[in-house]
């Protein structure tokens, strides 16, 4: 638990420095933690914006890559409980991680404590190493030199590699929708070749272990 | 200002967005099941989209070629991911390899 809190604050630093140091101003990434609060979705709209793309290209992207979270709600819905408060609050702090942490425990009493203190605790140490991260990008200047730039494809790839390692299908499908994003890119504007890359899904097939 | 607004316009919408699919379970709290067969299309979606942001992100710049070394980093993090290394040696790793090329005169 500890330990995913460190790791997710390596994360964050990462991405407060990553942002700063592109060129947005320090409160942004500090607002988008605080409201949108998903990693790999934050990551790949600044990506984006960085890259020059359009704020809807942008704001697409991060929501694709969220409605996964639709799922992970309704997989932990028993355990955010029905009271209005709770159900408010607790919607915000559903992530890949707190469901995951959740369902590995054995009793409701015991998902109920591990969604709160794994939501509370990663809420926290997220948005505190962002902020980090952003002071700390305002101060590197050229980021060129230090190579962060190749920092966020290779956060992307510790990211799905999991996924990846497991399903033949999976990989099947990212394959192909890299590749045809990698086609598209000279000939569409910045960010359109990631949303066509959703065509590699076509190539999914059924669950293989 | 100007140029940050449509930053924040996206950042906005984003957080909207989101928050809205996380309201979904506890609002639908016991109406719907998904199918296994569309959780299993959403997670790999999401996959998806993370390979094609991850391989057009290491090896374009501007709709163009972004030269040897952030790709090069980005293949050194990735071999660091693929032996299982904590997730800092990942992010340094690549980011000194590419600094190192790049300070080597490799572009």
């Amino acid at each position: 638990m500890a330990l995913v809190c460190l790791a997710g604050g390596v994360v964050g630093v990462s991405f407060g420095a990553i942002a700063v140091a592109g060129g947005l101003p320090v409160w942004l990434p500090v607002v988008m933690s605080l409201l949108v609060y998903a990693g790999s979705a934050q990551f790949s709209a600044v990506g984006i914006l960085l890259a020059g793309g359009g704020p809807f290209a942008a704001a697409a992207t991060g929501l694709l890559l969220n409605t996964r979270t639709a799922a992970f709600s309704l997989a932990v819905a028993d355990v955010i409980g029905r009271g209005r408060f709770t159900r408010w609050i607790g919607a915000h702090l559903v992530t890949d991680e707190t469901v995951a942490f959740t369902l590995a425990q054995p009793d409701p009493a015991r998902r109920r404590a591990a969604f709160w203190i794994s939501g509370l605790g990663l809420y926290a140490s997220w948005n505190l190493c962002v902020l980090l991260g952003a002071l700390a990008g305002s101060a590197l200047g050229d980021t060129g030199r230090y190579g962060l730039d190749a920092a966020f494809p290779a956060v992307l790839v510790a990211l799905v590699l999991p996924a990846l390692r497991g399903d033949t299908g999976v990989r099947r499908a990212a394959l192909a929708g890299a590749a045809a994003a990698l086609a598209l890119t000279p000939f569409v504007p910045v960010g359109v070749p990631v949303l066509m890359a959703l065509t590699g899904l076509l190539l999914l097939g059924g669950r293989t272990a | 200002m100007s140029g940050t607004a449509p930053a924040l316009a996206a950042v906005l919408a984003l957080a909207l967005g989101t928050y809205v699919f996380r309201l979904t379970g506890p609002l639908l709290h016991g109406r719907v099941e998904l199918s296994a067969r569309v959780r299993r299309l959403l997670s790999a979606g999401a996959v998806v989209l993370l390979v094609a942001l991850l391989a057009t992100g290491a090896l374009t710049e501007a709709r163009g070629f972004a030269g040897w070394a952030r790709p090069a980093g980005v293949l050194a993090g990735g071999a660091l991911a693929w032996r299982r290394a904590p997730f800092v040696l990942v992010v340094l790793g690549a980011a000194a390899t590419t600094a190192a090329l790049r300070m080597a005169g490799v572009g």
